[in-house]
């Protein structure tokens, strides 16, 4: 016996996230989870996506809406005219690649009658040379139909705007980073607090001389350093094989590790309640699918929330993994600082408070 | 044996909400000495143990462990007791060697898992997992998992519950091993015939009372004084030293 070396609860708090550690990386569903799934979803969706195409065209406020280009366009399944943005926004979500042209449709004096300007995107150059192909159609049957005036009625003037391309991966990659953590956050803490509680394992740890907080701690700190590999790992391989966009390289990689991080830590916040409430093994899945299905499919993790009806918007807005899918895309994409993101990060914290409140309240050592 | 109490319990009391598990018991246990607490199921043996391990909180009496306080020095007593819990699991997907590394991280001590594990002759198994481990195998293991921080008393809830006569018998012998190591040993049984065997003391305890404390012989010999005698006539030997005697001392694996 050595009395004389004090106990050290860091010690101790280091051999349990080593245990945690190790027993996670040799638990089959835990990889599948957090590696494998997110993978295959990023390899699916990567290939598929972009199928069911419109073309998102920015009206500018001086558009002549009676002339005939405009009534065209406007019978055009393909095309979906935005009016309602302010010429500033328009310009910013062009460049962005979110809208895929500006067209104004101006009244000449002078012959032609009309003249369309068309402003592409770099963004989007794909749904551009779709909508240029479009015009060119649009144009030769109202031109021809004017045929008995040997002038054209109308001409088109291009201009294209510098921007980044918006690829699908640059999409789908922060969401499936997000699905990742809220499984392994959610599922994987609630099934080894519960199943160290039920096979006695904590009371066990309970006879020696360990604090519950470094129970709690090393648990966590195992979890968050598997999480945070996993997440680097889908990065690389989504940057590497799939052209995944880092503006600021290995910056924007540690500003997405540091959002990884403090979303995990509110998603195993449900996994310590879950551990609390669910009786026995069974009773898992089901809790933990109430919380993460609905996020996983309302929370932007397949596609953007937009796209959603306005009552399910309203749902989609209080979900904590859409602030999380959306700062993770401000990041990645756009290069924003995570002094940025402040809106989504108070919101998650909003939600962290909430979380471990209930946590304390259901948590079960015995 | 110098008979110096290394723990003392007394008045204790335990209620759950109405139901009274312990209904004051005091004894004392000797220091160097193997101690059996014996009782029907929900007699309130495993209680009164998780109570002296500091595992769950008591209504009421006095418990010196060792010379600490249970009240005021829980941490110490930690320190010097090992404890195995009646069906307790170990962390999932950890070889032995790596619990026994886990165990040394919460006890605070630097020991090398085969040391351990070649006290209760487990080295071989070193890579395998707790639950791939035989019942024997499983009870020797979680005997070295109490000596990592070389305690002064370890606590055994049934640990021959469900082994077979070899491996109970090979664990009989450990457990004199370590209490000729200079280590007390307080154990819980069901089985009469391994109380008498193995136990210097022992403290029958039922509904929550002590109804007797004394050396195995010592209640025997009162119980045939009284004019006791047994319905058949006691042999030489009995149906275990036949099954021991046909298949052999050597304990099997598996």
């Amino acid at each position: 016996m050595n009395p004389q070396k004090k106990y050290s609860n860091f010690n101790a708090t280091m051999a349990i996230a080593r245990a945690s550690f190790r027993s996670i990386i040799r638990s089959p569903s835990a990889v599948v989870f957090s590696l494998a799934f997110p993978l295959i979803f990023i390899v699916v969706f990567a290939n598929i996506g972009g199928s069911g195409v419109t073309v998102d065209v920015g009206v500018a406020k001086t558009t002549d809406t009676l002339s005939p280009v405009y009534r065209a366009l406007k019978g055009a399944k393909v095309v979906h005219l935005i009016t309602d943005q302010s010429a500033d926004d328009m310009a910013k979500s062009l460049a962005k690649g979110n809208i895929d042209a500006i067209i104004d449709v101006q009244k000449n004096n002078a012959m032609p009658p009309y003249t369309l300007h068309v402003q592409y995107t770099e963004a989007s150059q794909q749904k551009g040379g779709i909508l240029k192909s479009l015009l060119q159609s649009i144009f030769f049957q109202i031109n021809s139909r004017g045929n008995t005036i040997p002038q054209p009625v109308a001409e088109i003037k291009e201009t294209t705007v510098k921007g980044r391309e918006y690829k699908y991966i640059d999409f789908i990659l922060p969401g499936m980073l997000g699905f990742s953590l809220l499984s392994s956050g959610v599922f994987g803490t609630a099934f080894v607090f519960l199943s160290l509680r039920l096979t006695l394992v904590i009371k066990r740890f309970f006879a020696t001389p360990v604090k519950k907080y470094s129970i709690v701690l090393g648990e966590a700190l195992a979890r968050l350093v598997f999480s945070l590999l996993g997440a680097l790992f889908i990065i690389m391989v989504g940057h590497y094989a799939f052209g995944f966009t880092l503006i600021h390289g290995v910056v924007t990689v540690i500003n997405m590790l540091v959002l990884a991080a403090l979303g995990l830590i509110i998603f195993m916040g449900f996994g310590f309640a879950i551990s609390g409430i669910a009786k026995n093994e069974s009773a898992v899945p089901p809790i933990s699918n109430i919380i993460t299905m609905p996020q996983f499919l309302l929370s932007g993790t397949f596609f953007a929330t937009t796209a959603f009806p306005n009552w399910l918007q309203a749902i989609s807005k209080v979900l904590p993994l859409t602030y999380l899918n959306d700062a993770m895309r401000k990041v990645a994409f756009e290069g924003a600082g995570l002094n940025e993101v402040t809106h989504q990060l108070l919101i998650l914290g909003v939600w962290f408070i909430l979380i471990y409140a209930v946590a304390v309240k259901t948590f079960k050592w015995e | 044996m110098a008979e110096k109490p290394i723990i003392t319990v007394k008045n204790l009391v335990k209620n759950y909400g109405d139901f009274s598990a312990i209904k004051g018991i005091s004894f004392e246990v000797y220091e160097g000495e193997i101690f059996g607490l014996l009782g029907p199921n929900g007699a309130g043996k495993t209680t009164t143990l998780e109570i002296i391990e500091t595992l769950r909180d008591k209504t009421s009496g006095e418990i010196t462990v060792d010379g600490f306080n249970i009240e005021t020095d829980a941490d110490d007593i930690k320190q010097v007791i090992g404890v195995q819990l009646q069906s307790a699991g170990y962390y999932p997907n950890l070889n032995l060697s790596e619990l026994i590394k886990l165990f040394c991280g919460l006890y605070g001590i630097n020991k090398s898992p085969m040391e351990m594990l070649e006290k209760v002759a487990l080295t071989d198994k070193a890579r395998a997992k707790y639950k791939d481990l035989s019942g024997g195998q499983k009870q020797r293991f979680s005997i070295a998992t109490t000596l990592i921080n070389n305690p002064r008393i370890i606590f055994l809830d049934e640990p021959t519950t469900g082994l077979d006569p070899q491996a109970r018998r090979n664990l009989w012998d450990l457990i004199r091993e370590i209490r000729d190591a200079g280590t007390t040993v307080v154990i819980t049984t069901h089985y009469m015939d391994e109380a008498e065997e193995l136990c210097d003391r022992v403290a029958f305890v039922d509904g929550g009372h002590i109804i007797g404390i004394d050396t195995p012989n010592h209640f025997i010999d009162e119980l045939v004084a009284s004019g006791f005698e047994r319905k058949k006539q006691v042999k030489l030997a009995n149906l275990e030293d036949v099954f021991i005697n046909m298949t052999g001392k050597e304990w099997r694996e598996g």
